[in-house]
This record gives C-alpha cells, structure tokens and sequence, in this order.
C-alpha cells in the first residue's frame, strides 16, 4: 500500500515534468518561429540590428498568418529600415497593439513603429512621429448590396446598425459627432464585427478606411463588402520613434520621400490595399 | 496633477461608467446566487440525472475562460442566433447578454462554496430530519441551506469580489462600464496613462474592500457557532 502511494506520487512528479519539459520545448519553437516569420517579412542579412513595431492583426496593414507577416506598414516599415540602415539590415519584427505603442518606444522595445499610428497632439507629447506615410480617413463599410446610407447627411439622424473596435477613436466619434443616434456595437477586434457584418446584425463596420479595405481585400471576405467612401476624419499614419530624435526623424522622412518617389509606395499600396475602391495618394510630410 | 485629475473627471462620464459596473456586479450576483443554489440542489440530489447534469454543467462552465463565454453570448446568442433579450438598443443587449454571461459563469462558484458548506453541516441533521419524515426539499431548504449559507458567507465574499472585477470582461462586447471607459481614455489621453490607470485601480477598490468587510462582518455574526 505504502510503496504504491510513493509510486503514485512519483508518476504525478514525473507527469508534471514532462509538460513542464513540453512546454519549455514549445517556447522555444515559437521563438524560432519568430526568426523565420522575420526573415519573410523583411530579408536581410547580418547588418544593424533593428526591432520595429507593427499590428499582427489587420489584414492589408500589418497581419502575421502562419506563412509569415504581411502588410502594407510591413512593407513601408522594412523599405525605410533597408533605406536607412543599408540593404543588409537585420530587421526583428514586435507587435503593437494600440495601447503600448508609447511604451514600446519610450521603453527603447522598438527603433520605429508602423502600426496605424494616427499622429495626434497627445502622443507627439511623448513620442516623435515622422511621415505621415498614409492618409487615412474614417469611412463606413457595409454589405455589397446595402444602399440605405449613400452620403456623410445620412448618418446623422440616421438609427444605423454599426460596429467598431471598444474605446477606438472611430467609436467615439460615431457616438459624439457622426451618428449620435445610431446603435453602436463595441468588440475588442474586427474580426467580431465581421461576423455581424455577415450575418445581418449590424449594417456597417466603421473605423479608418485603410483597415476596411484590409478587410474587404482579405481572401476570406473578398467580393462580400463594399466601401461607402466617406471622408469623416483625417487620419495621417505616421512613423513612431523616441521623443527628441531628430536625427532618426529626418532620416525616416528621407526614406519616405524616397519611397514616394521611386515609385515603391504605390507599389505596397496596390499589392495590399488596392483590391477594394479604396484610393490614396502618397501624403505631404508635415512633421519636421 | 490635481488639475489634469478635475479635467478628466470633467470630460468622461468617470462615475457613469462605474455605476454600469455596479449594476453589472448587482444584478449578476442576485442571478448567480439562485442559479447557484439551483446548482447545488441538483448536485445533491437523489436524481442521478439531475446530479450528472448539475456536475457536467459545472465542469463545462467554470474551465471555459469567462472571455470566451461573454463573447460567445454576442457573437453565437444575438448576432448568430438572433437572441435579443427582449431589447432594441445595442447597448441594452449587450448589458444583458453580459449580465446572463456572469450569472452562468459565477453560478459555478456559488455552487461550489455552498456544497463546501453544505458538507459542514453535521449528518446527523438530515437523518434526523427525515426521522421526523421531511422529504428530499425539505430538508434541503429548511434543515441543510439555512446552515450552508451561514457558514459559506466568507468564501461567498471571495466570489463576489471576483465577480466585480470580472466584469471588466464586458467590455469585450461594448458595454459601457469602468474597463471600456478607461480604454477610451487611455486611447485620447496617451500622456496621462499612469493617472487614468491609477483612478480605475482606485475605483475598483472602493467597489470591493467594503464588499469584503461586510461581508466578513455578516460572515461572523451569522456563523453557525458549534
């Protein structure tokens, strides 16, 4: 009896130090991972080693799927790292949700961030943006075969089913500007209002117009929805980097000029963005 | 400090958003105290059905993370199977939906302290109860909870302490409360993040430490002295 008890304690011990042994194990698989999702994204070689922040999440702009990380701040991040650091730049790749940005680069987590980074007044108060490399605007997207809001007039008295992402700029400009009247829906992500989109419960997702188009040029939602095309903010994306770095400022709106001009920027935008009546022009640098 | 501290109180409805919680936290423990007392009886009772049902219910419910749960009420009950609550407006369904989330999540736990309690009370009081010929209701509901509960009003506080602070989760589907206020905030007013962070801390002590002194208080008067 006793011997079996001991016996039954040793296997519960040596159980327990396999999974912790699995575990261990599964770690550092996902940080190998890490390495080759980089090495997609961006190809380098043994240069400078630079960490930059994007959204792993949004389709179009910044999302890493199991053959890698793809998107537009993708693209723009790795093109201004070679432009800057040299072709043989080693770039690591961080995800920043909206919430740590500020953190992640005041903290020195990240050299620059991409990441739908809207350039506002509070955060240029402790971080510095360059850019802005994308102007985006808040805009609606609906079903292909919704016509009941046709222009920005419509909204406002509008009792239109809408969602977007909790505490998010757009949300709380439907609720105080746009559409005070509308029945607004809050989730922690898009992907939530997708799913409502498709199946009928809310008419519109609404949020930056660059995101949408994310979206609505993903494969998985292609030809299903639709823009509506209205400018209802201004939204510049800008380039997140330490608060009092001109230098490194500078150097990133060369890198954005240079984009601009040789003819890379609309290259990105149309390889991510493209595929969804969604239209932009490469915007004027302002910060400087 | 003092000046930025009076301009956020001005600008977001602060004390609005914790009334939400409150009655978030309110309506959820009275649902998840019956539910949960329904629980138990079915736990112990002599119904084997009723008994692999209370225990299936339980094991489902309490290891599913609450997340999934209140997302799963949007998403699958309202926007897939078209439950509404009874509601119009979105933020009442989601008020609701979230209320039904916790109640079905806490009512696992309620259910767990009062079988703990119900355990406390000594054998010989059911046998002598049915010696006296009450049936199976009886005396569950005259001679066993009255004596559970008593005993079970500390852990109980646990439960409902938890609950308040799980109902930040309802944010994930848009309910106005503490959590989707303080992103909201933290979204306009980058600079101030320690300050906005510290003011919701706050407000969920002021929410829970007099739970738990009064409940502790309760706990001690009506204990069961043996």
């Amino acid at each position: 009896m006793r011997i079996g008890r001991v016996l039954r304690a040793g296997a519960v011990v040596a159980a327990t130090g396999l999974i912790l042994a699995g575990c261990g194990g599964g770690d550092g698989g996902a940080g190998g991972d890490e390495a080759q999702v980089a090495a997609d994204a961006c190809p380098g070689g043994g240069g400078k080693t630079v960490t930059i922040g994007t959204k792993y999440d949004q389709p179009g702009l910044g999302l890493k799927t199991p053959d890698g990380l793809d998107g537009f701040d993708v693209a723009v991040g790795c093109y201004i790292a070679k432009d800057i650091w040299g072709e043989d730049v080693n770039v690591k790749w961080r995800e920043a949700p909206s919430e740590e940005r500020e953190n992640l680069i005041k903290n020195g987590d990240v050299d620059l961030v991409t990441a739908t980074y809207t350039i506002d007044a509070e955060r240029d108060k402790i971080v510095d943006f360059a850019g802005p490399y994308l102007m985006a605007h808040q805009d609606l997207m609906v079903r292909k075969d919704y016509n009941e809001i046709k222009t920005e007039a419509d909204l406002k008295d509008s009792d239109l089913k809408l969602c977007s992402v909790t505490g998010s700029t757009s949300a709380q400009n439907v609720k105080q500007d746009f559409a005070p009247q509308a029945n607004l829906v809050e989730y922690g992500g898009y992907s939530e209002c997708m799913t409502g989109l498709q199946s009928g419960a809310v008419d519109a997702v609404t949020t930056d117009n660059s995101i949408l188009a994310g979206f609505a040029s993903d494969p998985r939602y292609q030809g299903m929805f639709k823009l509506l095309g209205f400018n209802l903010s201004d939204e510049p994306y800008g380039v997140g980097l330490k608060e009092g770095d001109t230098e490194l400022r500078n150097k990133v709106n060369e890198a954005i000029k240079h984009m601009i001009e040789d003819g890379s920027w609309q290259e990105f935008f149309d390889a991510h963005l493209g595929e969804s009546n969604f239209q932009a022009d490469p915007p004027k640098i302002t910060e400087k | 400090m003092i000046e930025e501290l009076a301009t956020l109180f001005e600008e977001y409805r602060i004390l609005g958003a914790f009334w939400v919680t409150v009655q978030l936290t309110v309506l959820s423990a009275i649902g998840s105290l019956i539910w949960g007392t329904v629980l138990v009886a079915m736990r112990v009772s002599p119904v084997p059905v009723m008994r692999w049902f209370g225990t299936a219910y339980i094991n489902v419910v309490r290891n599913t993370p609450l997340t999934v749960i209140i997302v799963a009420t949007s998403l699958g009950l309202w926007q897939t199977m078209g439950v509404t609550m009874g509601a119009e407006r979105f933020d009442t369904i989601g008020f609701r939906l979230a209320v039904l989330g916790f109640i079905a999540y806490t009512a696992c736990f309620v259910c767990e302290s009062l079988r703990s309690g119900i355990n406390t009370v000594q054998v010989g009081q059911s046998e002598a109860a049915r010696a006296l010929g009450l049936g199976f209701a009886q005396v569950l509901g005259h001679i066993v909870l009255p004596q559970a509960f008593r005993s079970v009003i500390g852990p109980l506080a646990s439960v409902m302490i938890a609950l308040t602070k799980n109902t930040t989760i309802a944010a994930a589907i848009g309910v106005g409360e503490a959590a989707l206020l303080m992103k909201e905030m933290i979204e306009n007013e980058a600079d101030l993040l320690f300050l906005i962070t510290g003011i919701f801390a706050l407000g969920f002590v002021c929410l829970t430490l007099p739970t738990g002194l009064i409940l502790g208080w309760i706990s001690n008067r009506v204990a069961v002295k043996r």
